[in-house]
């Protein structure tokens, strides 16, 4: 029953999270661009982008710790899972891919989109280049998003060969 | 040379190769 209820929240929360990122790439980033032309982005960088980047930065620890918790309690390990072990090497590469997503949101994305929202203060070449950083980190995350979601789910159902 | 990431479909592209890249990698050298 725990462990139901812990991959279920897994799950759960890992759609907040990549949902919102796929809104950032697909919807808000755009659709800021086009604001931006008309002079009606302050809607969006006050009122939108900090509760989405919210929603976004907490959903990826959630994800992130209720996977963990699965791994060890469930019979995969969290150490076979991350060293690659035997039958733990699918669903570990994407706990690796997980870790890596996890590490751009708040050691790269979270801090340089303070800059670019205003939250902390910064000149307008330091907003420039945080701009650029949190746009590539958001889209190396959804490039890597592809083979996160292929090895999580191809974990529990296994990996067969196609070549 | 263009950076793949500044598009949504070079975005696509570069997460499915490195999913193939990876898949090959985990068949071949991960049992």
């Amino acid at each position: 029953m725990e462990l139901i209820l812990i991959r279920s929240l897994h799950i759960v929360a890992g759609i907040a999270w990549i949902g919102l990122l796929y809104y950032f790439n697909l919807v808000q980033t755009p659709g800021l661009a086009a604001a931006k032309a008309d002079g009606t982005a302050a809607g969006i960088t006050k009122h939108i982008a900090p509760r989405a980047l919210l929603w976004f930065r907490w959903a990826a620890v959630v994800t992130w710790l209720a996977g963990a918790i699965y791994l060890e309690r469930g019979n995969i390990g969290f150490l076979n899972a991350f060293l690659l072990q035997g039958a733990a090497a699918p669903i570990g590469l994407g706990a690796w891919l997980g870790t890596i997503m996890l590490f751009n949101v708040w050691v790269v994305i979270w801090p340089a989109q303070k800059k670019v929202l205003g939250l902390v203060p910064a000149d307008d070449a330091e907003k420039a280049g945080a701009a650029r950083r949190a746009f590539l980190a958001s889209r190396t995350n959804t490039m890597l998003s592809i083979p996160l979601i292929f090895f999580m789910v191809a974990g529990p159902h296994g990996l067969p060969k196609v070549f | 040379m263009k950076n793949p990431l500044d598009s949504i479909s070079g975005t696509i592209v570069s997460g499915l190769v490195l999913t193939v890249i990876l898949y090959v990698f985990a068949i071949n050298f991960l049992r």
